[in-house]
């Protein structure tokens, strides 16, 4: 029994890794591999291909493409694709698989006709080109992006057949590099009365968003960088807004005007959309840092379980608030609870992977997760993140959700 | 003097540990902001209206110069009615919120008239947004609301009279931050 860090089979790490030993000298029953000549199979007998200028992934990983690329009718280049969650390890979501969320589909942008404008409230109204912005001081870090209405599934009243990335995939994480707003703000020079900046896209919907001075001057990037590159257009080339833990779509794409002002906008994007409503009818606005979430990525429905013996739980958690510091998961569907390792990379505002060795004979179970975050914040059950939203209300859901596992091995969303 | 002290510190910090560029982040900066006013001559740059009616342009228009608008370039999405369409409802929904199939609509929801301008404007009709002229505008703002039962179909509808209608749900809305 001391085997185990919790009900169910979760295993710490110590045992995990003397049976992986044992049980990799019992299997090992080799791999028939087709088209074997002189012992060499067929890209060992002859020189690969050539070098590219861009690379791509392998042929045989095409299948890890973001999901729902569609748009509904009349709504061309808008819509919400996601990350393919389940198909990747790690913290860091591959660019080309970030997750969109457009409104006006994606602008072909020619950096050298488009400039940042600061206006409004300030002592100096500026422009500023994509050339200017790459010379100032950058900063670079390895933060998430989560649309607000990511894992809206979880608000249907029966547990919606979906899988991690139906239900979670709208949320990424990468290395943004850019400029502190506040060195183009102080240039500007900000009035006293100045409360707010509403951020101004150069997409067709010239979506519009208004942000706190203070989170402005705080922690803002005009982030010109993603994962080492140059953004893609997809996220907003040649430049956009980034707020750290913040719902994403105040980091506003094609950043083209930032207005300091003394009052929000009171945009159609803060008010008709991204607004919370309560079942008393008021609704909650201003709901900024996403909450703290965790998700177990694989096992999950569609990844993973084929036959009997130890598999790996492995997830992402995050916080808009902090760091997270806990992970914990269950098996028996939340009666007990072991903590997860966390990977090396634990980092303010990013995604965490977090690891559980589990022994899975073909019983039954119900896998959980939880996390904890550096403010201790700890995420909510779906009955405590449902209480009191009217229905419909699908925006800023971080409850815990559960994977159920049946004997064949099969996972279904499930609610507990 | 406050700066000085940050380069002061900074140079200190540097001199004990490497310097760390995230955390300490003090550089200089190099000043390339140009001057907006050229740029100001030959465009109107700035989109935005406030709830204040900053923003908004001259003009007025009345629901009945909206109908054919609006039956051109918004009701195959919207529905003729703003409710019967393939996207977004328009109108209906009001007194709904609270009960247990709320419907969000702009005269169920939207707390302020100015934004509908200012959204319109924006993004609106989605193939062409920016086409509209400032009349035309105000015109199908007027007309939403019109079918909304905010506005009468005659009543001519300007900067100061969006500014001053009180949406049914103007008082909805709780922040989720301090009010600053």
């Amino acid at each position: 029994m001391n085997d185990y860090a919790a009900g169910n089979g979760l295993i710490n790490r110590r045992v995990l890794l003397t049976r992986a030993v044992r049980g990799g000298a019992v299997a090992g029953a080799g791999l028939l591999i087709p088209g074997v000549s002189q012992g060499r199979p067929d890209w060992m007998r002859r020189p690969g291909g050539p070098m590219s200028e861009t690379g791509a992934p392998s042929n045989y990983e095409a299948h890890v493409v973001r999901r729902n690329i569609a748009s509904r009718p009349g709504t061309a280049g808008s819509g919400a694709s996601r990350t393919p969650l389940g198909h990747l390890d790690g913290i860091i979501t591959p660019s080309r698989l970030h997750f969109e969320r457009h409104h006006g589909g994606i602008p072909d942008i020619d950096p050298a006709n488009h400039q940042l404008r600061i206006d409004g409230m300030v002592a100096r109204p500026l422009l500023f080109s994509v050339e200017d912005l790459l010379r100032y001081p950058i900063v670079s870090r390895i933060q998430f992006l989560e649309c607000s209405g990511n894992s809206s599934g979880l608000i249907r009243p029966k547990p919606a057949k979906l899988d991690v990335t139906a239900l979670h995939g709208l949320v990424s994480c990468s290395e943004w590099g850019g400029v502190p707003l506040h060195y183009l703000l102080d240039e500007a020079g900000i009035k006293p009365e100045g409360k707010w900046v509403i951020a101004s896209g150069a997409d067709s919907a010239a979506l519009n968003r208004s942000v706190p001075l203070d989170k402005v001057l705080d922690d803002a990037i005009v982030a010109l960088y993603q994962n080492g590159e140059r953004l893609r257009p997809a996220n907003g080339y040649p430049m956009r807004l980034f707020l750290p833990g913040w719902e994403g779509n105040a980091s506003v794409k094609w950043l083209r005007t930032l207005s300091v002002t003394d009052q929000p906008a009171m945009s159609r994007e803060e008010t008709s959309k991204y607004t919370d409503l309560r079942d008393d009818g008021t609704a909650h606005m201003f709901t900024f840092p996403m909450g703290v979430k965790s998700v177990i990525t694989a096992p999950s429905p569609g990844i993973g379980m084929h036959e009997k013996g130890i598999y790996q739980i492995s997830g992402i958690a995050w916080s808009g608030a902090g760091s997270i510091t806990r992970v914990e998961v269950s098996a028996d569907g939340g009666r007990s609870w072991a903590y997860a390792a966390l990977d090396t990379h634990v980092l303010p505002q990013a995604l965490t992977r977090f690891r559980i060795g589990w022994d899975w004979q073909g019983q039954d179970a119900v896998l959980l997760s939880r996390a904890t975050d550096s403010l201790g914040n700890i995420q909510p059950t779906r009955e405590q993140n449902m209480q009191g939203r009217a229905r419909g209300s699908f925006y800023h859901v971080n409850a815990m959700q559960a994977w159920s596992v049946d004997e064949s091995g099969a996972l279904e969303n499930t609610y507990v | 003097m406050y700066k000085s002290i940050r380069t002061l510190a900074c140079l200190l910090a540097c001199l004990c540990f490497p310097c760390q560029a995230d955390e300490l982040g003090n550089f200089m900066s190099p000043g390339l902001g140009s001057s907006t006013e050229q740029a100001d001559e030959n465009s109107s740059h700035t989109l935005l209206v406030l709830p204040d009616g900053s923003g908004l342009p001259p003009g007025k228009a009345t629901a009945a110069q909206g109908q054919s608008i609006y039956a051109i370039h918004c009701s195959a999405c919207h529905g003729s009615d703003g409710k019967s369409g393939i996207n977004d409802v328009l109108a209906g929904g009001q007194g709904t919120l609270g009960g247990p199939r709320p419907l969000r609509t702009v005269g169920s929801y939207w707390p302020y008239a100015t934004t509908v301008f200012d959204f319109v404007r924006r993004a609106m009709p989605y193939h062409a947004s920016g086409s509209l002229s400032d009349h035309e505008l105000y015109a199908v703002t007027a007309y939403v609301l019109y079918l909304n039962a905010i506005v009468d179909l005659d009543t001519p509808v300007d900067r100061e009279v969006l500014v001053k209608i009180v949406m049914p749900n103007k008082h909805g809305f709780v922040w989720a931050i301090p009010r600053r």
